[in-house]
This record gives structure tokens, C-alpha cells and sequence, in this order.
């Protein structure tokens, strides 16, 4: 089933030989397991690969090689924010006193870290023009789930269960509709205006006593701002329903637009795309929830409280009876928090808006030097992201935006967000941040442009890519038709080895 | 702004591109009346000074106490290797692995991560990571009621209270959830009332889709997962492991008694305690649950040149493609705690793993003997691996004056399970490889000094004011 490429690794099952590594844990006394009842030991020990130190780190280095990262190139993926991620707030989270502190540890054992996640929470409320915070989700798509579902006990305590709907635009995030379902409710999807805008006449023909929430990006997932977001959220409330306002797209707009000021009732923060969080590979991030006056009633446990001698505390379980209740276990991805707290104190209010303007900015700008070569859908100013086509491309040459994306690979960038949102054909969603300089903008539009020219002068070029990257293209058919989800040792026929 | 590389021609050069004098033009779109007060928040700091700032806060946090707290976060030794690989850049500065030409350390990290899970669970299918162990136990019950098509759960008392909470606020009231009590006597009180559990699952009006129990459980006491096991099968019922994976060293694991899925707290794989996280929820399951497993899984697959590569697959299951009909809402997980653990146990290894859950073993025995010297004896009497409940009258006021002797005495019980009267004057203690013998003897002496005084006191007081 393959060979092992030349940048490629072994698995770590492979590298393991019998008897290496050790010397980590001295052996306890024998004897030490006797008290396990024979009925509850495991019988077979886990066979779990056997390695010496530097095997481990030549593997895990020479793994880490074979990723893009921001920390080695511009990422311009739409909806990420894939900004700089700074060395100063990883210190920060390894500090003995941040990093060793249990989740149980007494409240009075714990108040350097209560007091940074009760300062964040202030913090995040102001950002939000929201009343208050809750920092217990553990990532944006919890935060939605926390937001529908405080919206949900909202209406019940008000005997208003009639509310089955939960009402978001074509353009929206995956995980707003697959949140309504998880708590419950029915999803009405609602076509957008052809400026790309919300079309609010739409919405006032969905909205009506059945619904319960309407869930809106803004700036959207096309990077546009809700022009007429107030009308709509006037009419969301005249029909009763609460408004949930998904802030992946907050880079865009600290300091320029606060959502609660505005109307909405409940908004997650994405503090691993605007607050500078890293994304690990694909966590951990971390989504607090902020909320209007009407559903602090409603917020998880358990709240960061500050006591009227200047201490702080946990909030007790039960001790909030309206609550919704937890979404995990103790207070938070903290160690998460404790970076976004530093990030936020290291721009202050005036570096938090100058955050904005420049991601705007550069967007404008990649843009402008874009449109020659790909169609604008959508010919309005951008927030911090903005989406282009290749439609015209892809007719005159069959190119896709697919196979743009993975020739950007052989010029040294990670490629946009591709297809999404779903409307707009051939489309792809760039977000250059405010952190990637002006040499690297032009050096990102000429290599889209030079690609325009590939596609013309030479399609296969560019259909066939990437050509550089430790691996080309993937077999993904194979790979769900026949899923092969873990290491397994040689045994026949049945269970080849992957080698 | 600290990390802003334009300088003012930049920004300058950018906008004459444009054809505005200003920034503010594009956000002109921004009606009037909707525009934003001004930014209240306390005015930018150099590093410098932030550092000082951080290391004030961080040391407001009392670090220098002999600690006996588990209750579900472990404190393990995790070789330095371990957050010196994390600390590559090109680890935790990527993005999510959907471009999986530029993606394969992730991507096959992941996958390793996945087969040393599911080693160690004896699960076939292990998902790429959850927020945690209560986030993945609450999936995990999901997943029954999808599969089985029915809706009520079992969740047996004893497994963790955030873990039982987290599912009822998952559940929401659309889907049941029944509590499985613990037995309340003999020489298996603590453990699953298994009389109890076949009576609950007889109810003919309410099939149960899933009995969630804990191994082991949340007093640290082993549980018969083999007959909880029968039986939630006998009812046609899917069976949840919640598990602790240093434990799987030594105990059987899931899949060899049967379960169907297994959740747990992958935080005590080298994961620091970080007050509550970033931590690695687990979740793993049969090969017959596949499609119903959340979360992303990674495959081993070819390119087009026959080379082994790794990719995302199975992903119909997800939010972005299936939408409100995905498996979960899950997105970003927690996958460089995956990556984590993963160097964690390829660091320490098969032998090295089994000497930690041995030592926890060993350390608390000498704990339990260390305070049943002083007085406080084992509250329970069915087996336990490193943590366990002792009995102390007035655990509370104890706990509270330990901590001034500089001893974090565990957690008292009735913090967290006010509804168990049986708990009430009981504190939950546990031991691991890093807990020194130097430590026990502190403990004791505190304990047993503290116990002396609580005995005089009572003493004092005539017999009829000190009943109840």
C-alpha cells in the first residue's frame, strides 16, 4: 500500500524495537498492583511503541517539517484569522503558577488566575458591547451551542415553547445549523440578497411566532458588513425571537462595531482567530459566550465572581438556579484564556481598533491588486476577508479554484478557504490579517496572478499541482471507501501492513 | 500595535492603491447609528511590562502546597521532550489539516494518536479529539440515542459530577437522562447498584439507549464494567466506558469487556492541570459506530504516486459539509493535546506507562495506611488503583485548615455531591507517581493534628449540642 516518500516519516510504530527507551519513571516496588481484583486487570499490556528519546524527537521534528504553519508562511484563510501567534503569551501559559494550578484547587488557592479570567471577562463584555461574559466553551461551535440554548431556556421561562426554529442565511457556517439541531431546534436556511447581504424581506417572511433564534455572522462570510442588520434585528424582535450573532468575524470590527449596542442578544468570541490564540493543528481554541441583560439569567456555570472584599471566586454548582447549566467539566480552557488575556493588555484599546483597521486595510488592498485577474463578486468595500472567483478561469481553461489553490502551494502559500461560502461559484474566501506585511500581500497577489497565466499557458500545470509539497494530490475515495483508522501490526492477508 | 508590521508609508502606499485618504472610508458601511461607543479598556502595555504583569498574576497563585487533589485532573511527571516539541512552531502555529499536501505531521500525528488510543482502549475507532472528558462522555451518550434510535440514558451516580451535569445540559431536555444510583451498603457501596440497574432497564415504556459508567469511578473505586456490561447489552442498550487512560496500563480496558464506546479525560497524559484546561476529550468506539462517531478522523491512504499519506476522511459525518444534519456541531477540537499525549506516551513508553499507574497504586496505598494511622480511615471497601475517599467529621473545616499547614487535602466530597448524605464528612484523596513519601508524612501529621483538636473540642461540648 504505498512507499514511505522521501520527506515522509515512518510511523512511530515502526521506529519501535523491544527494550529501547526507559529511564523516565524509576519501578515501583512489586507488589504495588496486588490489591487489583484479578477479574479487573488488564490481561494483554498495551502494545504501545518502545523508543528512545532521540527517536522521539527525530520523529516529532521531522513530522513537524512536513506541516505549513504560521510561524513559516502566510496563511490567508478565510474565516480563520490566521494571524501571528505571540511567543510572549506562550511563556505567559507555562508559568508555574498559571499552568500547575488544579481545577478543584480552592478559590483562595486560586486568585492570580480568577482575576485574569474575571478581568477578560469585563474585557470581552466591552469588546462586545455585551453585559456579560461566560468564558466556559471550549471552542466557537460550544459557544453557539451554550447561546442557542440559553435562547431556549429564555423562551420556556417564559412559556413560549412553541418556538421550533432557528432561522440562519445561506451563507453561514456549517456549524450554526448543525448547532440548532443539536439543541433541538429545526434549521430554516433563508437565501441571501444578491448584494450578498442578508435580504431582511426574506427574513421577515420567515421569521414569525415559531421562531425562536436567528444566527447571523456579521461581518458575513463573505466579508461584508450587514448594512441593514439594524432593520433586521428590529424585526427579530418584534417577532419575539433572539438574535445570535456568530463572532468569527470579529477581526474586522473591534472598536468599530459592538454587537449588544447594536441589538443582538448573544454573541461566542473566537479568541484562537481574533485574540491571537494559536490553532494548534486544529485546537485548542476557546469561545466565550457574551450576553445582553435578558439572558445573563441563563449563563453556564460556573461564573468568575468577585466578592465585595476584592476576592474572587468560582461560582458554586446550583448556586444559580435559571442557569443552563455546564457545557464541560471545571471553569474553561484557561490556559487558552490566559494568552488571549495577554493579548488583549498588550494592544489596550487603541491596538485593538489599529488591529482592524489594518486587517480591513490589507484586505482592500489585496483585493484592488486581485481584480484584474479574478471577478469580485461582490464590488462593495470588505471587511477583512473577501471572496473571489474563478469562475471565468475555470470556463475559458477548466482550471478550478480547487487546482489554483493547490498550485498557491508550490509558490509558497497555504491556500485560501475554497468553496465556502457555498454561493458563490468557484469562490475563494482570502483573509490576509493584520499581521503579514506589505511585501508579502504583493508577493501573495503576484503568485494568484502568475497562476491566472498557468492556467492559460500551461491548465495541466496547474491541475496536477502541487508539485513541491512532500506529498501530491491524495487518494480520499480510497480513503472513506475503505477507512483505515489506525496502525495495525502485520497479519496476513486480512490486515495488510500499510507499507 | 505590538505585532503590526506596516509602517505609516505602508499604510499610506495601500491607500492611494485604494484612492482613500483614510481608513475610516471602509467603514463607511457602517450606518451611523450602529457605530460603536468608545473602547473602554486599560491602555496598551509594552512586554516588558506585561511580563511583570503576568508573573504578578501567576504567583498570586499558591504553588507550594503538598497536593492530594485528583477528582478527575492528574498530576503526572511529563519529560521535558514532551513541551519541546509542542513548542515548534509548526506544530501549534498551523491551522487545521484540510490541506493535507502541506498538512502530513499533523495529519499523521493524528493518526498516531488515534492508533495509540485505540491500543490502549482496545477500540478500533478513536476520534481525533473532543474539548474533554465531559464534552466527550456527553457525545458519547448522544451517540447511543442516535444509534439505537431510542432516548434515555443511564449515567450511573459515581461518574463524574461535571461529566453528568455537562450530559443533562447536552441532553436538554429533549432526551432523558435517569440516574443509576450507588449502592448505599455491603462491601461494594460506591459502586453501581446493579439490582437497581437491571430494574431500570426492564422498563418496557422506556427502552434505554446507552448505561454510562465509570472505570474507575468518580470515588475511585472499580467497578464490575463486565456485568454492567451484560446486562446493558441483555437490554438491547449501548454501553459507555468512562475512563482514565493511565489506568488502562493496568486494567482492563473497554474494549475487552465489551463496551461500545469508550470517553474519558485524556489530561493525565502529560497535559498540565492548567485550571481546568486545554485538555483532550476521548472518545472511541466499535467498528460498527463509525458514522456515528463526532469529530474529525484521520485515514492512511496513497497520493497519486502510490506514497502513504494521511488525510480527513469519513467527513460527511461533519458540520461543514452535512450541516444541521452532521453528526455534531464540533469543529476545532483539541488537536494539539492529541499531539501531546501522543509524545507523552511515546516518550515514556509501554513500560514507562505502566510504572506511573503502579506507582499511583503504591503511593496511595502508603496513603491510605499514612491517614488510618491518624484517624481517618477508607471510607469504602471495594477495590481502588490511586484515589480514594477517607472519612473525616467536619471535612470542610478540616480541608480548609489543612491548606494553612500547607497541605491541599483533596477535595471534600460534599462540595461536589451534596445529594450523598453518605459523603458528607468524606474527603477524596488520590496519589500518583509524583507524590513522595515526604508528602504523606506531612499530610498525616497535619491531619492527625487537626483530628487531635476537632476530638478535644467535642470534648468541650456537653453530648446533647454536638448531636446532628
Amino acid at each position: 500500500m504505498g512507499v514511505v516518500g522521501e520527506r515522509l516519516q515512518p510511523s512511530l510504530f515502526e521506529r519501535s524495537r523491544p527494550g529501547r527507551g526507559g529511564g523516565k519513571i524509576p519501578h515501583p516496588p512489586a507488589g504495588a498492583l496486588d490489591r487489583l481484583p484479578a477479574g479487573a486487570r488488564r490481561e494483554q499490556p498495551p502494545a504501545l511503541p518502545e523508543l528512545n528519546e532521540p527517536e522521539v524527537v527525530r520523529h516529532y521534528v521531522n513530522l513537524s517539517q512536513l506541516n505549513y504553519a504560521v510561524d513559516t508562511g502566510f496563511y490567508p484563510l478565510g474565516s480563520c484569522t490566521m494571524k501571528f501567534n505571540p511567543k510572549l503569551n506562550e511563556w505567559a501559559a507555562r508559568l508555574p503558577g498559571f499552568a500547575t494550578l488544579h481545577p478543584l484547587a480552592p478559590d483562595e488557592v486560586a486568585q492570580g488566575t480568577l482575576e485574569l479570567l474575571w478581568e477578560l471577562e469585563g474585557a470581552l463584555a466591552e469588546i462586545g458591547g455585551m453585559r456579560a461574559v461566560s468564558l466556559q466553551p471550549a471552542a466557537g461551535a460550544q459557544g453557539e451551542l451554550t447561546g442557542i440554548l440559553m435562547i431556549r431556556a429564555y423562551h420556556r421561562d417564559r412559556g413560549d415553547t412553541d418556538r421550533t426554529d432557528v432561522l440562519v442565511p445561506d451563507s453561514s457556517h456549517g456549524t450554526n445549523p448543525a448547532t440548532a439541531t443539536m439543541a433541538g431546534f429545526r434549521t430554516v436556511t433563508v437565501p441571501s440578497a444578491r448584494d450578498g447581504g442578508v435580504d431582511v424581506d426574506a427574513f421577515r417572511a420567515a421569521l414569525g411566532p415559531r421562531t425562536a433564534a436567528v444566527m447571523i455572522t456579521n461581518p458575513s462570510t463573505l466579508g461584508l458588513f450587514e448594512k441593514r442588520i439594524g432593520e433586521l434585528l428590529e424585526a427579530v424582535h418584534e417577532a419575539g425571537a433572539l438574535a445570535y450573532m456568530d463572532g468569527a468575524n470579529l477581526n474586522a470590527i473591534l472598536g468599530r462595531f459592538k454587537p449588544g449596542e447594536a441589538g443582538f442578544d448573544v454573541m461566542h468570541f473566537n479568541v484562537h482567530k481574533t485574540f491571537s490564540t494559536p490553532h494548534g493543528g486544529g485546537g485548542p481554541g476557546a469561545g466565550p459566550v457574551g450576553v445582553g441583560e435578558r439572558l445573563v439569567p441563563y449563563l453556564p456555570e460556573p461564573r468568575v465572581l468577585r466578592e465585595p472584599d476584592g476576592s474572587f471566586r468560582l461560582e458554586r454548582a446550583g448556586e444559580r438556579a435559571t442557569s443552563i447549566g455546564r457545557l464541560r467539566s471545571y471553569a474553561g480552557n484557561t490556559g487558552v484564556l490566559v494568552r488571549a488575556y495577554a493579548y488583549i493588555r498588550a494592544h489596550g484599546a487603541s491596538g485593538l481598533r489599529e488591529v482592524s483597521d489594518d486587517a480591513v486595510l490589507a484586505a482592500n488592498y489585496l483585493k484592488h491588486r486581485l481584480r484584474d485577474t479574478y471577478e469580485m463578486p461582490y464590488d462593495r468595500p470588505c471587511k477583512h476577508e473577501f471572496v473571489a472567483s474563478a469562475a471565468t478561469i475555470k470556463r475559458r481553461t477548466g482550471v478550478r479554484t480547487l487546482d489554483i489553490a493547490k498550485r498557491l502551494i508550490d509558490h509558497g502559500f497555504h491556500p485560501p478557504t475554497i468553496y465556502f461560502p457555498l454561493i458563490v461559484e468557484e469562490g475563494m474566501l482570502i483573509e490576509p490579517t493584520e499581521t503579514e506585511s506589505l511585501e508579502t500581500l504583493d508577493a501573495f497577489a503576484e503568485a494568484l496572478i502568475e497562476i491566472a497565466a498557468e492556467a492559460e499557458r500551461d491548465p495541466a500545470l496547474v491541475r496536477e499541482a502541487p508539485h513541491a509539497a512532500p506529498v501530491r494530490r491524495l487518494d480520499e475515495a480510497t480513503a472513506a471507501r475503505q477507512p483505515n483508522l489506525r496502525w495495525r501490526p502485520m497479519a496476513g492477508d486480512t490486515m495488510p501492513c500499510p507499507d | 500595535m505590538p505585532y503590526g508590521p506596516h509602517t505609516a508609508e505602508d499604510r499610506t502606499r495601500m491607500l492611494q492603491a485604494l484612492g482613500i485618504d483614510s481608513v475610516d472610508r471602509l467603514f463607511d458601511d457602517i450606518p451611523e447609528e450602529l457605530r460603536a461607543s468608545e473602547l473602554r479598556l486599560p491602555p496598551p502595555e509594552s512586554e516588558l511590562e506585561l511580563s511583570a504583569r503576568l508573573a504578578a498574576l501567576a504567583g498570586r497563585n499558591r504553588t507550594d502546597l503538598a497536593t492530594f487533589l485528583g477528582a478527575g485532573v492528574f498530576r503526572h511527571w511529563s519529560p521535558p521532550v514532551v513541551d519541546q516539541i509542542l513548542l515548534r512552531g509548526e506544530w501549534y502555529t498551523a491551522y487545521t489539516p484540510y490541506q493535507p499536501e502541506i498538512s502530513q505531521g499533523t495529519l499523521q500525528s493524528v493518526y498516531e494518536y488515534q492508533s495509540l488510543l485505540a491500543e490502549l482502549t482496545a477500540l478500533p475507532v478513536v476520534s481525533a479529539s473532543h474539548y474533554d472528558g465531559a464534552a466527550a462522555t456527553a457525545e458519547a451518550a448522544l451517540m447511543t440515542c442516535r444509534q439505537t434510535r431510542r432516548a434515555r440514558v443511564l449515567v450511573s451516580a459515581a461518574v463524574h459530577p461535571h461529566y453528568r451535569a455537562t450530559l443533562r445540559t447536552y441532553f436538554g431536555g429533549r432526551l432523558e437522562v435517569d440516574e443509576l444510583p450507588m449502592l448505599a451498603d455491603g462491601d461494594e457501596t460506591g459502586t453501581v447498584d446493579l439490582t437497581a440497574l437491571e430494574r431500570l432497564l426492564a422498563d418496557p415504556d422506556r427502552p434505554v439507549a446507552g448505561v454510562v459508567a465509570a472505570q474507575p469511578n468518580f470515588l475511585g473505586l472499580i467497578e464490575p464494567m463486565q456485568r454492567i456490561g451484560d446486562l446493558t447489552h441483555a437490554a438491547g442498550a449501548l454501553f459507555v466506558a468512562v475512563v482514565e487512560p493511565v489506568s488502562l496500563a493496568v486494567l482492563a480496558p473497554p474494549g475487552a469487556y465489551g463496551a461500545d464506546i469508550a470517553a474519558g479525560e485524556g489530561q493525565p497524559l502529560g497535559i498540565p492541570a492548567q485550571y481546568g484546561g486545554p485538555y483532550l476529550g476521548i472518545l472511541a468506539s466499535t467498528d460498527a459506530l463509525v458514522r456515528q462517531i463526532p469529530g474529525r478522523l484521520v485515514g492512511l491512504t496513497t497520493d497519486l504516486e502510490g506514497r502513504r499519506a494521511y488525510v480527513m476522511t469519513l467527513r460527511a459525518r461533519e458540520q461543514d459539509i452535512r450541516r444541521d444534519r452532521a453528526a455534531s456541531n464540533i469543529c476545532t477540537n483539541q488537536a494539539l493535546l492529541a499531539l501531546a499525549a501522543s509524545v507523552w506516551l511515546a516518550a515514556i513508553g509501554p513500560h514507562g506507562l505502566r510504572d506511573v499507574a503502579a506507582w499511583g497504586a503504591q503511593r496511595a496505598g502508603e496513603l491510605e495506611a499514612a491517614l488510618a494511622a491518624v484517624g481517618a480511615p477508607r471510607l469504602h471497601r471495594a477495590p481502588y488503583l490511586n484515589e480514594f475517599a477517607v472519612r473525616v467529621p467536619d471535612a470542610r473545616a478540616v480541608h480548609r485548615r489543612l491548606l494553612e499547614r500547607g497541605v491541599l487535602a483533596g477535595l471534600p466530597l460534599a462540595d461536589v455531591l451534596p445529594d450523598q448524605p453518605s459523603l458528607a464528612e468524606a474527603l477524596l484523596v488520590c496519589a500518583t507517581e509524583l507524590t513522595t513519601a515526604d508528602e504523606i508524612a506531612r499530610f498525616a501529621a497535619a491531619l492527625g493534628a487537626e483530628l487531635a483538636a476537632v476530638d478535644q473540642a467535642d470534648e468541650r461540648v456537653p453530648v446533647s449540642a454536638s448531636a446532628g
